[in-house]
């Protein structure tokens, strides 16, 4: 299962945003990924697969957030501690609690809270950079708002400008566009496109079989194991997302998937 | 009552009510932040048997033996229910549960063994405290507040409070910041490279650490009431987590000043011959203020619509 843009940026001289190597990951007796080597091209890449696919667990795991039976991640060709400035994360809005006291401004200031001292004021300029991240998807209004009263698109933008506050080369997202409404789903297609054209790469989770070939350039088909990657034009092929997804694929699914493999 | 008595008789129980209510208010706030509020109690029940060794090995009642070994109960119960959990994939309240109720019953056992029961340790003492028997006999007049060699006579259990308050209160300050980011979103904090492991675990030492001082002067019934109740209440009135983090400590040091006067003090100087277990009526107030502060946000519309 190598990787096409890997080899490309290799054979560049630069090594990839992400290079994953016989990832194992269990859960218990139950391993959810089974000796996954993957790496992750410059630009937008989706990993795409079925509910227990093992998609969001490739990311924690690749960040040490849960660990791994065996297998590595490299960073640009580095250890994750090495380049941990180069990486931004953007979990699951339903990891946390919105309830918390804290404004949208308060959120996005976490990004930067390795650039500063433990306690005490946060410094304006780390405050500007946290402003600019929320103006930049279109919360600029709303910095001062308590997060338990953003509508779920919000609070999904409000994590975004977080990650986006971390000036990172490589994005991690888990579930960027999962349950948000159109006008969030556009304003992050706009940021992820803006990354990829300042040359910064995010590999993101994603659910929608049907936009996949109009968001990303790069695909990961994944239940396990690592089905097919590469470009979406080459790997995104219905027999290897029926390869991914078994039976589980609905008639619906399938002829947007058909639909948008045409345009 | 004299001034002198208030000097000798209240004033040091005071005092313990107020630090022990403050600084379990203080870190209650991330114990409920983190949803883990009851994590107080299970903890504070998982020290014992470090308690009893404490005691057994240097055979005396003193504070920081007892202290040091409370504390080192409390890493090796935290620690084992990650152990707990990672091995057998039991969610984290039966893990919990399990493991600080074994320490709690370990305790029990080796105070049978250590013949620690029959010296000094007093089970009642343990559950209600003893706030009532502070004095502080060395008080002379109101100079000797400033006067050290009377102060060193305070019950020594005031001491231990000071110093775990202060230390407390220091920690939180030095570790605001990556608190806050473990309260809210713990990955999150271990992907920008805090150590959230680790923090964990502090926040856990210093809760024990607050228990055990609190233990003999307030009893554990209010140091599970303290590290839940102002907090609790601060969450139900504030959308700020400075006022909420610093609010949990005034709070609680507001119930323990104000429960300690209604239990004797008070009624005493207004003529009426009741004094209650100023413990309970601390605590009582602790869930008042919860009722109280459910009651205000239900009114204020803004907050309603969002609880």
């Amino acid at each position: 299962m190598s990787a096409d843009g890997g080899e490309a940026a290799a054979r560049a001289g630069s090594p990839p945003p992400l290079e994953i190597r016989g990832l194992t990951v269990a859960y218990g007796e139950r391993p959810v990924l089974w000796d996954v080597t993957w790496s992750a091209p410059p630009g937008l890449t989706g990993i795409v697969g079925p509910n227990g696919a093992g998609k969001s667990t490739l990311i924690k795991a690749a960040l040490g957030l849960i660990p791994a039976l065996s297998g590595t991640a490299r960073f640009f060709g580095r250890s994750l501690e090495e380049v941990r400035n180069r990486v931004g994360y953007l979990p699951q809005r339903a990891s946390v609690d919105w309830d918390f006291p804290a404004t949208a401004l308060d959120v996005v200031c976490m990004a930067r809270y390795p650039r500063m001292r433990w306690w005490g004021r946060v410094p304006r300029a780390e405050r500007e950079a946290a402003r600019a991240a929320l103006a930049e998807v279109g919360l600029a209004d709303l910095a001062e708002r308590q997060i338990g009263r953003l509508s779920g698109g919000q609070q999904q933008r409000v994590f975004l400008a977080r990650a986006l506050a971390q000036d990172a080369d490589l994005y991690l997202m888990d579930e960027p566009f999962a349950a948000v409404d159109a006008a969030t789903e556009q304003a992050i297609v706009a940021v992820l496109r803006r990354l990829a054209a300042a040359g910064r790469s995010v590999v993101a989770v994603h659910h929608d079989l049907s936009t996949v070939a109009d968001y990303f350039a790069h695909v990961l088909l994944l239940n396990g194991r690592a089905i097919a990657a590469g470009p979406v034009r080459d790997a995104f092929t219905p027999e290897a997302i029926a390869a991914a997804y078994g039976g589980r694929l609905n008639l619906l699914e399938h002829a947007s998937v058909h639909a948008a493999g045409r345009s | 009552m004299t001034a002198l008595d208030l000097l000798r008789l209240d004033l040091p129980a005071l005092l313990a009510a107020l630090l022990a209510c403050a600084t379990c208010g203080l870190l209650g706030s991330f114990l409920v932040l983190r949803r883990e509020s009851l994590l107080g109690d299970a903890l504070s029940h998982a020290v014992l048997p470090g308690i009893i060794a404490g005691f057994a090995l240097t055979g005396a009642r003193a504070g920081l033996p007892m202290l040091a070994g409370a504390l080192v109960a409390a890493l090796a119960a935290t620690l084992l229910i990650t152990l707990v959990r990672r091995a057998a994939r039991i969610e984290s309240g039966a893990a919990t549960g399990a493991v600080f109720t074994t320490f709690f019953a370990g305790g029990l056992v080796l105070m049978e063994v250590s013949g620690a029961r029959s010296v000094d340790l007093d089970l009642d003492c343990v559950l209600f405290g003893q706030l009532e028997t502070l004095v502080w006999l060395e008080a002379t007049g109101w100079g000797s507040l400033l006067d050290a060699q009377a102060l060193a006579g305070l019950p020594r259990q005031l001491h231990l409070l000071a110093g775990v308050g202060l230390a407390v209160a220091l920690v939180v300050a030095a570790l605001w910041r990556p608190l806050k980011l473990l309260c809210f979103d713990p990955d999150y904090a271990a992907a920008l490279g805090f150590p959230a492991r680790r923090l964990e675990l502090a926040l856990n030492m210093l809760v024990a650490a607050a228990a055990v001082a609190a233990f003999e002067a307030v009893g554990s019934i209010l140091v599970v009431a303290m590290l839940v109740c102002p907090a609790a209440a601060m969450r139900l009135l504030t959308d700020d987590y400075r006022t909420q983090v610093l609010g949990g400590a005034a709070l609680g040091a507001a119930l323990g000043v104000a429960g300690y006067a209604l239990a004797g003090p008070l009624p005493a100087a207004a003529g009426m011959a009741l004094s209650l277990n100023a413990a309970g009526v601390i605590g009582t107030l602790g869930g008042l203020a919860v009722a109280l502060a459910a009651l205000l946000r239900s009114r204020a519309p803004g907050r309603a619509a969002t609880a």
